[in-house]
């Protein structure tokens, strides 16, 4: 066998320029068939409406609401979690020392572990612990925080995109050069106010980026909000913290799985699909967006 | 211990890791006076430096004994708390280092973390810092302008103004012309000139003409060791020691 070097390379280059081109072609096929059927159906009384007539008709509303309130509570509470852990890996432990590397550890584990297994652990510790616990001692046992709602379900989310924030919080800390933190320091700041007043402003655009990606994580995730939360049907929006709510993505579920005539609300699926798909590719852009800002500060 | 000794160590070593930087050393700053450490690089003169404001506790590998005394206190003392320590003993660093805020909230930062909210009194602090580091007339018009905006030694004289700011009483100045133009290298060496009737300024230099320029007195440090001290008249033109000899007359570094 002797084949010209040549044909080697043009070979490989096939290979490697044609896969590439089919992942391209595959996104771009994905979006144009949601586009395709859910375009004609985006009008202002679906986005504006509630499902009616067993969800083959009428609009999303709720589940949109849900969803923002859904990430809204995700990031109050996740993110200062993860802004904080951030800042103890940078400024307070050492890059090398054991507690430094044993939280590294964590926040990759955490980030490997499958939506549903969090979705598991939101049930067995938020509803079933913390909840129950919580009507025992306050309720005498009747079921008030011991079920589902958009506080478990939130938590929940917001565990999940946890690692999400820490990422990208550290890495905007990082961009701080030493020399500011030195120079806050020699001044008689202590190491508090160098944090408030130096690495937190300078990495705000980091937090940003950290919360927007948390955000668009979680709002694509069904899994974590299966049994902690999310409803197949309301007929009023959530109103506290023990509520129940509709979400997007679930509702996608729904529809194509549970609905009792699920040919009839395909076109709603194919609207609803592409209203997750727009918000999360808005929201990815402008993490994408701040990072490239972030970038550009860092290398100035 | 003299009278006009401003800081004083006594056997001072620090380790890096496996690394020994400093060596046993002992030496005496006097007080409104400007020293220079002058030796080769990584000699251990900046280290030296960071010793003196405890700078260095902030580099995780670095091991500290013997003695630091500013005006008779023991620096390392446990009962000693190094942000208080650094109030008193201010820093300039190589690389001009503002803070990506307005002029005026440079040099408003350090008065501002010790506790003053007074805007009058900010204002007052703010114009006497900038005069007192020669920057006054130049950015007076608008000090609402990123510190980032200035020139280089614009930005040193920043630096200079917000470390004076909190009132210190010595000034670490770590090679603070180094990045420099020759003119503006000019302005802070005639800075340090003034600096020195209201505070006691320890410079660390590459530069043996600007040794010569500014201090009074020189130490010349060698492979972490304090090799020799005396007046700067006399370490350039008659030193004691042949290593100081040797470096003077550039045969190394």
């Amino acid at each position: 066998m002797n084949i010209p070097k040549k044909w080697v390379g043009r070979g490989v280059a096939l290979v490697t320029g044609g896969s590439a081109i089919a992942t391209v072609v595959l996104v771009l096929v994905v979006i144009g068939i949601v586009v395709q059927g859910g375009w004609g159906h985006l009008t202002r009384d679906f986005l504006l409406g509630s499902p009616e007539q067993g969800m083959t008709k009428g609009g999303i509303f709720p589940a949109i609401f849900g969803t923002f309130l859904l990430v809204t509570l995700m990031s109050l509470a996740g993110v200062p979690v993860g802004t904080i852990t951030a800042i103890y890996l940078n400024e307070y432990v050492g890059q090398q020392s054991k507690a430094g590397r044993a939280i590294r550890f964590a926040v990759n584990t955490l980030a490997g572990i499958p939506a549903i297994v969090f979705g598991l652990f939101g049930l067995g510790f938020f509803i079933n612990f913390v909840g129950g616990g919580a009507d025992k001692v306050l309720h005498g046992g009747a079921l008030h925080w011991g079920q589902p709602n958009i506080l478990w379900a939130s938590l929940t989310m917001a565990l999940l995109t946890l690692p999400v924030v820490i990422v990208s919080v550290e890495e905007a800390i990082k961009t701080v050069p030493r020399e500011l933190r030195e120079g806050s320091l020699a001044l008689g700041a202590t190491r508090l106010e160098t944090i408030w007043k130096v690495v937190l402003p300078q990495s705000m655009t980091g937090i940003l980026t950290g919360a927007i990606l948390a955000i668009s994580r979680g709002a694509g995730e069904v899994a974590p909000i299966l049994f902690t939360g999310a409803a197949y049907f309301l007929p009023n929006l959530p109103d506290g913290l023990t509520d129940q709510f509709m979400e997007l993505g679930y509702h996608i579920y729904i529809m194509s799985t549970q609905s009792v005539d699920v040919e009839a609300t395909k076109p709603i699926q194919f609207a609803t699909t592409l209203v997750l798909l727009i918000l999360t590719f808005t929201l990815n852009f402008s993490a994408i967006f701040l990072r490239w800002h972030l970038r550009g500060r860092a290398l100035r | 211990m003299n009278a006009s000794t401003k800081i004083l160590t006594r056997d001072l070593n620090l380790h890096y890791g496996d690394k020994h930087a400093l060596r046993h050393v002992d030496l005496d700053i006097p007080k409104n006076h400007v020293t220079a450490l002058i030796g080769p690089s990584g000699c251990g003169k900046s280290t030296f430096l960071r010793c003196l404001n405890r700078m260095n506790d902030l580099i995780e590998s670095a091991r500290i004994t013997g003695r630091v005394e500013v005006d008779g206190t023991d620096i390392y003392a446990k009962d000693v708390d190094p942000v208080l320590l650094r109030r008193k003993v201010g820093m300039i660093f190589q690389k001009s280092n503002p803070f990506p805020k307005s002029i005026f909230e440079n040099v408003a930062y350090g008065p501002r973390v010790h506790g003053i909210k007074d805007k009058n009194r900010l204002e007052e602090i703010v114009e006497r810092s900038l005069r007192g580091a020669a920057l006054w007339d130049e950015v007076k018009d608008d000090l609402s302008k990123s510190g980032l905006a200035l020139s280089g030694g614009q930005q040193q004289r920043l630096c200079i103004a917000r470390a004076i700011a909190v009132d210190p009483e010595v000034l670490l100045m770590d090679e603070p012309a180094s990045a420099l133009d020759p003119i503006a290298t000019a302005k802070i060496e005639e800075l340090i000139w003034q600096l020195k009737e209201s505070y006691t300024i320890v410079i660390v230099t590459h530069s043996m003409h600007q040794a010569s320029r500014v201090s009074d007195t020189t130490a010349f440090f060698y492979m972490g060791e304090m090799v020799e001290m005396g007046p700067t008249q006399k370490i350039f033109t008659s030193p004691s020691q042949k290593r100081t000899e040797d470096y003077i007359t550039g045969r190394f570094g």
